[in-house]
């Protein structure tokens, strides 16, 4: 290697102007134990490999004329290197086992590590979805046994598991609706939600060919009822309310709301993101709701996972059931678990189904740790999760309202999620920079600009796996920024300091799109990677 | 209740400090006839470690692993040996538990992370551009048909008869709420597949055709005749591919022609699960088709002190910007799975990829020749890769459970695939990777030799 390292670091560039890193620039790009890392494709090569495969043998070969002969470009590292290469990459997260992540609307709780040793079991992880019924029962029973505990938590009818995220269960949802009104001959074109819905219900219904419409918040933070009851009609299909909604609180008026929908001819989509301020507490069904998704990596602590995956089952009342989409499963009353789909689902009476949303059958991996966690807290626990949950995020409000501008505090206890907005901060001062600066104190940055009815809106969840004392210690840091963001610190405008980047600059990534690693043009004489030999 | 950390003394000291006299003061806004006093009806109290640990293995027993039999089935998931290392590093903490890198600087490790499974995949595709990954092949091919549309601006879909039967579903069902046509050819046995019909069907209105490659009964279409002639008519073709590791061995379907190419990446790294989670693939061939795309996508770009950093890009495609007029509603990828794959493909490298292709091929032509000499059974392919179709002269739906209570998992019966077609009914897809033995291709041809005879 001539270049202490390919990461793009450059040592002459790091005469730093903040005056912050004023210590000499080193020869490798590296700060202590903080390690640049080039590329895979900068330090591999196609030579390389880290697993012992046999050499290519001359045999018969059934590819015809369509045996690749071009070489695909991909470099391999050894075993090593490979570990080596990943575990520094990791060091450059921020994550739930390192810290605090005050996310509003996107809950990260604790992973409890029983439920990853659960879903590698190889009964679980090494099965096929598509072996012979008999060999897989017990999977079967996981996926039937978690759908009865949705089904008791929510007090629903029914529950489709297939849904691969919580939008593609929005989708799910929207699609049973829609199955629903046209299996009675009623094509309606609208579906209705509040400015406070999360983004992908507008983007759901607008996908199942529903044309969009807003209803406005009140000042209170809630669905404006007048407003929506005013709007109701026969052309409206359904109402997608978030509840808890994204400023936090929970829709008093929910049963008012279904009940108007109901009459009008709709039906109710509930956004069940936010199901974990809830859960043991209140059942949706009981507040007249007839589609609701469940993300069970927010409620039932199913690892992020640095983007997904997710799964995102969808509970329905009795008037949508039966259009859920295959396959799903049924408990006879032998105990046995089946697994209805295209060939055997009239057998189980579910006739009127509106299809497949997906391949196989859901996210198995995510069944397990589900169900794992669930039973681990069992009725009560659950019940004390929702009620930890919405201690811990009443304590940040009000331990930071005479600070920070709280919009909703005056309209009552906020449930699982807090909310403040930027008013009062320095002028040219922004949340965002508020948020970068948080960083800086080791925190991952609350949910920022989001939900829009709020200005600069801060949005924070501590979620029921935050004991008093990690609460206590955000919020000192919190207000510690925040106090430097109304007594107008500039240098707030260039935090974060200490990350292992500075502020990235997201416009050139947006203008000037690079998505794939491509070769520098090599000076002359250069082996290319394909040329280069073993390492 | 191992995993809430608040003490009873931590609960009176924020209730007071929150001003609450007790917890149903903070649920003051939920009606109370809708409240829920005690523990719910019907579902058992908090249990430990232990006990959830055993209910569950006891659950897990009543499966039969993979690893516990001769197993053959494929048909859009596949089993492949996966290094013990790539399960410790999507184990690490910091990948493991961290959120959506919407904060980059200090998501780098996932932001890295991503970039190169982008490239990757977009050289094992032959294509410009690849996203972050989606749900899993079939959504994908479903997104990759209602991209077709938008950059076309026509709403029809012509899908091979030879498309996994299960994608060839979620796509029927998701035009049927969207307006969009698909035309559909009917699925037929022949060793080889049926481009003239294919092609025939591809008129004006076309947005795109649909082909898998290898198709689901593992034959090899010619993607460079269909590609000509759906772009003479303006159409895009759209590449389906479940099993990746097939791409090792055979020809990408970028370099023949595909404009947008999806798939299945649950093969490289990420095990079988039962069907989930998998790993949807997405690329395209030409870098102007970006914008339309679905998903997430991962750019390179600087930071304030010049050094090169990776962000979340193009997001104004997105649905938390774009509400209603976003590419598409989804708002996740297989974060977790991409990293398996992304290592998984690391350690192998070309090289790796290479063999790995050539093992399973080499074990297949075996498995087909010694399936053949099996008296009843024919082998329909010409051409294959690790998974071919045989015709068994029985029910083999009935033949599948039969060696299943024999502890053989002998395939999957194109019967369970498409129940409607009668036709079918004595086929029979058989699948070998490289954790086939020749041991077990022996045992398979012996117990169906005694089902047959």
């Amino acid at each position: 290697m001539n270049a202490p390292n390919k990461s793009g670091w450059k040592p002459e560039m790091n005469a730093s102007e903040d005056g912050m890193h004023n210590g000499p620039a080193t020869v490798t790009g590296n700060r202590a134990l903080m390690l640049e890392e080039p590329l895979i494709f900068e330090i591999g090569h196609a030579e390389t490999t880290g697993v012992d495969l046999p050499e290519i043998s001359e045999g018969r070969s059934r590819l015809g004329s369509f045996a690749r002969n071009e070489t695909i470009g991909l470099p391999g590292l050894t075993e090593p290197e490979t570990v080596r290469h990943y575990t520094r990459l990791s060091r450059q997260n921020y994550a739930i086992d390192l810290g605090l992540f005050p996310l509003g609307s996107c809950t990260m709780k604790h992973n409890p590590r029983l439920n990853e040793k659960v879903a590698r079991m190889p009964g679980f992880a090494d099965v096929h979805p598509l072996q012979p019924q008999g060999t897989v029962r017990g999977a079967l029973e996981v996926i039937n046994e978690l759908a009865e505990w949705l089904l008791k938590l929510t007090g629903m009818h029914g529950v489709a598991m297939s849904p691969k995220a919580g939008a593609h269960g929005e989708l799910c949802g929207i699609l049973c609706i829609r199955a629903a009104l046209e299996a009675r001959g009623d094509a309606r074109e609208v579906v209705l939600v509040p400015e406070s819905a999360h983004g992908t219900n507008p983007a759901t219904a607008a996908f199942a060919n529903y044309r969009v419409e807003n209803i406005p918040a009140n000042e209170d933070g809630r669905v404006d009822l007048e407003a929506l009851k005013a709007r109701l009609g026969p052309d409206v299909a359904a109402v997608m309310i978030t509840n808890p909604n994204t400023c936090g609180l929970f829709e008093r008026d929910m049963k008012a709301i279904s009940d108007a929908v109901h009459e009008a001819g709709g039906f109710v989509y509930c956004d069940g993101a936010n199901f974990n301020a809830i859960v043991g507490k209140v059942r949706p069904g009981d507040l007249g709701v007839d589609a609701m998704h469940i993300n069970l990596h927010k409620t039932f602590s199913t690892p992020h996972g640095g983007g997904g995956p997710g799964s995102g089952p969808v509970v329905l009342s009795e008037a949508l059931s039966p259009f859920g989409p295959l396959p799903f499963t049924a408990r006879t009353a032998d105990g046995v678990v089946h697994l209805a789909e295209e060939e055997n689902a009239a057998e189980f009476g579910h006739t009127q189904a509106f299809g497949r949303m997906t391949a196989f059958h859901g996210q198995m991996g995510m069944f397990t740790r589900a169900l794992s966690y669930i039973l681990s807290h069992g009725a009560d626990g659950l019940k004390q999760v929702a009620e930890d949950a919405v201690l811990n995020a009443n304590y940040i409000l009000r331990s930071l309202e005479d600070l920070l501008d709280a919009p909703f505090a005056a309209s009552g206890p906020c449930m699982h999620e807090a909310l403040f907005g930027d008013q009062g901060f320095a002028e040219g001062l922004s949340t965002l920079d508020l948020a970068k600066a948080l960083i800086d104190e080791g925190y991952h940055p609350m949910t920022m600009y989001f939900p829009l009815v709020v200005h600069g809106a801060m949005l924070v969840e501590p979620t029921e796996t935050e004991s008093k004392a990690s609460l206590d210690q955000f919020i000192a840091a919190l207000r510690g920024v925040a106090e430097r963001a109304l007594a107008g610190d500039e240098s707030m405008k260039q935090a974060p300091y200490y990350a292992p980047r500075r502020r990235l600059d997201e416009t050139q990534a947006a203008r000037k799109p690079v998505l794939a690693w491509h070769e520098p043009a090599p000076p002359a004489g250069t082996p290319t990677l394909s040329e280069q030999g073993g390492s | 209740m191992r995993y809430l950390p608040l003490t009873d003394t931590d609960r009176s000291e924020m209730l007071a400090k929150v001003g609450a006299s007790t917890i149903d003061d903070l649920f003051v806004d939920v009606p109370e006839e809708a409240r829920l006093d005690g523990p719910i009806h019907g579902l058992p109290m908090h249990a430990s470690e232990m006990a959830v640990e055993r209910h569950m293995r006891l659950l897990s027993k009543k499966n039969l692993a993979a690893a516990d039999a001769p197993f053959f089935l494929g048909a859009g998931a596949y089993r492949h040996h996966v290094p013990a290392s790539v399960d410790h590093i999507i184990q690490r903490g910091e990948f493991l538990t961290a959120y959506t890198p919407y904060q980059p600087e200090i998501a780098q490790g996932t932001l890295q992370m991503l970039f190169e499974f982008q490239t990757q995949v977009a050289k094992l595709y032959g294509c410009a551009v690849a996203n972050a990954s989606m749900y899993d092949g079939s959504t994908a091919c479903w997104e990759a048909v209602a991209m077709a549309t938008r950059v076309t601006r026509r709403n029809k879909a012509v899908l091979s008869g030879a498309l996994h039967p299960h994608y060839t579903e979620v796509v029927k069902t998701m035009a049927k709420f969207t307006g969009d046509t698909i035309a559909d050819s009917s699925p037929s046995i022949q060793p080889s597949p049926d481009n003239v019909g294919l092609i025939a069907r591809i008129d004006e209105d076309t947005a795109c055709v649909v082909v898998q490659y290898p198709d689901i009964l593992g034959r090899i279409p010619d993607l460079t005749e269909i590609a000509e002639a759906a772009h003479a008519k303006g159409a895009l073709l759209v590449a389906v591919n479940t099993e990746p590791v097939a791409l090792g061995a055979i020809k990408s379907p970028g370099e023949l022609g595909a404009d947008i190419v999806v798939g299945e990446g649950q093969a490289i790294g990420v095990g079988l699960q039962f069907g989930g989670p998998f790993l949807g693939l997405f690329a395209v061939r030409d870098p102007k088709h970006v914008r339309q795309m679905p998903g997430r996508l991962c750019g390179e770009t600087v930071d304030a002190e010049g050094k090169r950093g990776f962000v979340l890009t193009l997001s104004t495609r997105e649905q938390h910007i774009r509400r209603e007029k976003a590419t598409s509603n989804i708002c996740t990828n297989s974060g977790l799975c991409a990293l398996a794959f992304s290592v998984h493909m690391t350690l192998l490298g070309e090289k790796g990829l290479r063999r790995l292709a050539a093992e399973n091929h080499r074990l297949a032509c075996i498995a087909a020749d010694r399936l053949a000499r099996v008296p009843g059974v024919t082998v329909l392919n010409e051409l294959f890769f690790n998974e071919f179709t045989i015709r068994i002269e029985a029910d083999a739906r009935q033949v599948v459970r039969d060696l299943a209570d024999q502890g053989v998992l002998a395939g999957v019966s194109l019967g369970r695939l498409y129940p409607q077609v009668e036709e079918f009914s004595d086929s029979l897809l058989v699948a070998v990777t490289e954790t086939t033995s020749e041991e077990d291709i022996e045992t398979l041809a012996v117990a169906l030799e005694e089902a047959l005879s």
